[in-house]
């Protein structure tokens, strides 16, 4: 109960990848009844305006199901280039890493006793 | 413009713009472009690549190395045959979009290009060209 996610991305993924990795997700977030979902795009050399959507769709979805969602891992380039492209991705919480990822959800989620913050759940 | 070397690659499939991407990258590797300049022109060729098989009902993209003047650089070409775009104005403004889209493809590749090119009319397809030169 109260699990948080982690999902790492490790493939240059094209658009139907993208889609079913967050039909998946949604479905993994109710299976383990997730509070937090960490997603890892440290490995992501590029973030374009339909990998960018997926990540905020993933957010709001998450959002709807009770979990906060955090994005951590993002690459200076990526960022840089992400705003210039037109997509500052308001909205999204992001950490610089995994750790600071679980401490972002951590305070977030604070408060509430239904969260278990000990536990995580890799996916691939 | 001088041409040094050419690739294409026919775009049918969302792997196909992954394809492109890897081809991009290959280029601006080759060229040496910083970190920054490589990810911005491997966005702007997802971007374009995506519009080639959205709205082009698939395309041709061509990676071309080129040199100008003792300057080098990457131009990408994105050739369909499709229905083409009625205002090219209108479908550069940032949040237009006639299909599924941000619609933010061809306003945010042009943003992340130091050239940019269009040409299209209804009917007759689109061709869009970008450069990204390397960094004196």
């Amino acid at each position: 109960m109260g699990e948080f996610l982690l999902v790492t991305i490790q493939v240059d993924m094209h658009d139907r990848l993208a889609m079913s990795l967050q039909d998946d997700l949604t479905a993994q977030i109710v299976r383990h009844t997730a509070r937090g979902v960490l997603i890892d795009i440290s490995a992501l050399e590029m973030v374009d305006s339909f990998i960018g959507r997926m990540l905020s769709n993933i957010a709001n979805m998450a959002r709807l199901l009770d979990a906060e969602t955090v994005v951590v891992g993002m690459r200076p380039s990526v960022a840089i280039t992400l705003v210039e492209l037109g997509m500052p991705m308001r909205g999204i919480r992001t950490a610089l890493d995994v750790e600071k990822g679980m401490t972002a959800l951590k305070i977030a989620l604070q408060g509430d006793p239904s969260t278990d913050a000990g536990s995580v759940v890799p996916i691939d | 413009m001088q041409v040094q070397s050419s690739q294409s690659i026919s775009v049918r499939t969302s792997e196909d713009v992954v394809a492109v991407r890897q081809l991009v990258r290959k280029g601006s590797l080759l060229l040496g472009f910083t970190i920054v300049d490589q990810t911005k022109i491997v966005t702007a060729s997802s971007e374009l690549a995506r519009n080639l098989l959205i709205y082009g009902g698939g395309g041709v993209a061509i990676v071309e190395i080129v040199q100008n003047g003792g300057r080098s650089g990457l131009r990408l070409t994105f050739e369909d045959q499709g229905p083409g775009i009625p205002d090219i104005e209108l479908a550069l403004r940032d949040g237009y979009s006639s299909g599924t889209g941000m619609g933010l493809g061809l306003g945010g590749a042009k943003r992340l290009s130091h050239d940019f090119e269009i040409d299209s009319a209804p009917g007759k397809g689109t061709r869009v060209s970008i450069v990204r030169w390397k960094a004196l």
